[in-house]
């Protein structure tokens, strides 16, 4: 059986706005220690944010998404990192890897249109120093995304009343 | 003559389903929550699904052999000895069958003569008395009670013994009550069925969805039982396969060779689609640590413990359920039977739930609410449910 932080985070994952009170008749444990685990797992930043996970589409907002894979010269002493920390605070970074492989970086970025985020790309981020390249994809449709299906059919096909 | 009065008295007789008359009205109200299910609201886990498609793919859609195929029938005894200490003979001692529900059937006519009597827990699923019926044996009902757990209490069963007596059901963790049979309790139905003649039918489809720490525990691993035991399970609850149709039936050599004479002449084999789903099912859950079906497990925990607090909130007496998916409250309060608080709470709030006399005699005065239902649902429901006993509590 795991352990009940880790059924706390299973069930928050899912569902964050699943309350403390709720937590616990579903773990079977007092609300007190429920809290408890959750504003330790607060402050460990093992839960980072409660943010909602939109499908922007859905809202007809124009935003464009782009992965870019970027190369970088590694820097003495600091490697990759100081060229990530650079690229990771713009705005329009909303997630930022180092890989093993054909390149170093992967950089996403949302924009409000194709054309802003070419620009992005072109001056903000392919003139930093370090970077060698930077090749964009832009993404043209998402099926799933942070372990969600995009267009979520809610179907129940089972006999409605079965022994 | 008519056709009616051509057919075999022995099916006609036996009554209808109970349940089916709220089925229609189900579905014909849109905004109703059915807690009337019976199979889980997982679907079957996608690798499972996908080594289907695989062999299929792989032109697998023959026949297999009769007792079905050897790696299934292998892994299932893995499976059995890993996780419940029983140990069986792959070879002699194993039949795939087309779910359990196909090895209530098989193991009645290979046991049964006309007059026989088999000992039936009650409240229970639905099929043992009809099974027993067609394999023209009688019923004999064992009152299970909600302080005792719903468990077969051994003096109760050594109580309805008589010299027809041939088989006594275990159907645990059952349906509909949501009670298991410790070990502790185990051995000492054990130590009272060793004095008899007894064949011991335990149907442990539901034994994966234990919520106790000691977890399932199967009557063939107590003293003296294993070889008077036929072991009936499957696949279907605790991977989410309830479509595919797998299930096995384990026991002495020689109970098992006449059930698997008469699946051999009614079914031939069990398909071979499902066997290749299983097979993988099994044997992907061994080697991950059994993480599908802990998975599902810890979800149906939670839901068991929302409707728990949710009935014991609106005053509603319910023995605390440690297996399978259901809740079986009770509705004294209502001073309603079983069948008119089902009928009222669906024309009223529009929540089905199934009367507990579906399940045998001792089920009234109770009704079943399965929790393999989503969380918001559960919710719902049971938020409907608290305005109906607030307005009908006597």
């Amino acid at each position: 059986m795991s352990s009940i932080r880790e059924e706390i985070l299973e069930i928050l994952a899912e569902d964050a706005r699943t309350t403390v009170q709720q937590l616990a008749i579903m773990l079977g444990v007092r609300e007190q220690e429920v809290e408890e685990e959750i504003r330790a797992l607060e402050k460990d930043h093992v839960i980072m944010n409660w943010g909602a996970q939109i499908n922007w589409e859905k809202t007809g907002s124009e935003k464009v998404d782009a992965l870019i894979e970027v190369r970088i010269t590694p820097q003495r002493d600091r490697g990759y990192s100081a060229i990530a920390r650079r690229i990771y605070q713009f705005e329009e970074v909303t997630a930022v890897y180092l890989m093993s492989g054909g390149f170093d970086l992967m950089v996403m970025v949302t924009g409000a249109s194709m054309r802003q985020v070419a620009f992005f790309v072109a001056e903000k981020l392919a003139t930093i120093d370090g970077v060698l390249s930077a090749a964009t994809h832009f993404v043209l449709k998402k099926y799933k995304d942070n372990g969600q299906l995009m267009d979520v059919e809610d179907l129940d096909e089972r006999l409605v009343i079965a022994p | 003559m008519s056709m009616e009065e051509k057919l075999n008295p022995q099916i006609t007789r036996i009554p209808p389903s109970g349940i089916r008359k709220f089925f229609d009205v189900v579905n014909e109200m849109p905004d109703a929550i059915s807690l009337g299910v019976g199979e889980p609201d997982f679907v079957t886990p996608w690798n499972i699904r996908e080594a289907a498609m695989y062999s299929l793919e792989q032109g697998k859609t023959q026949y297999t052999s009769n007792s079905g195929m050897p790696q299934l029938r292998e892994a299932i005894c893995r499976y059995l000895k890993t996780r419940f200490q029983v140990e069986y003979d792959w070879t002699h001692e194993t039949l795939i069958t087309v779910g359990a529900s196909e090895g209530i059937d098989l193991a009645m006519r290979a046991v049964l003569q006309p007059g026989d009597e088999v000992l039936v827990p009650d409240p229970s699923y639905v099929s043992y008395d009809p099974c027993v019926r067609m394999a023209y044996g009688v019923t004999v009902p064992i009152k299970t009670r909600a302080s005792e757990g719903f468990k077969l209490m051994p003096e109760d069963v050594l109580r309805a013994i008589t010299p027809r007596t041939k088989a006594i059901i275990v159907p645990y963790p059952n349906n509909p009550t949501g009670g298991v049979m410790e070990r502790e309790y185990l051995r000492d139905l054990a130590l009272a069925l060793e004095k008899t003649d007894l064949v011991v039918i335990s149907d442990e489809i539901y034994g994966e969805l234990t919520y106790t720490d000691q977890g399932h525990v199967s009557i063939a691993s107590m003293p003296g039982m294993q070889e008077r035991t036929v072991l009936l399970s499957g696949f279907s609850k605790c991977l989410a396969m309830t479509g595919w149709r797998v299930g096995y039936a384990c026991g002495p050599a020689p109970l098992i060779a006449a059930m698997t004479k008469i699946h051999q002449y009614t079914m031939l084999c069990a398909p071979i689609m499902g066997q290749n789903a299983a097979l993988e099912g099994i044997e992907s859950e061994m080697e991950h640590d059994y993480r599908e079906m802990a998975r599902m497990r810890r979800q149906y925990n939670r839901r068991r413990r929302i409707m728990l607090d949710g009935f014991a909130r609106m005053g509603m007496d319910c023995f605390e359920p440690l297996g399978a998916f259901y809740a079986f409250p009770s509705i004294a309060a209502t001073g309603m039977t079983s069948d008119e608080f089902c009928e009222k709470l669906l024309y009223e709030q529009h929540v089905a739930v199934v009367p507990g006399t579906a399940f045998g005699e001792s089920g009234e005065g109770h009704v079943r609410c399965c929790y393999a239902v989503a969380t918001d649902k559960i919710r719902e429901a049971l938020e409907r449910m608290s305005a109906f006993m607030a307005r009908h509590r006597k």
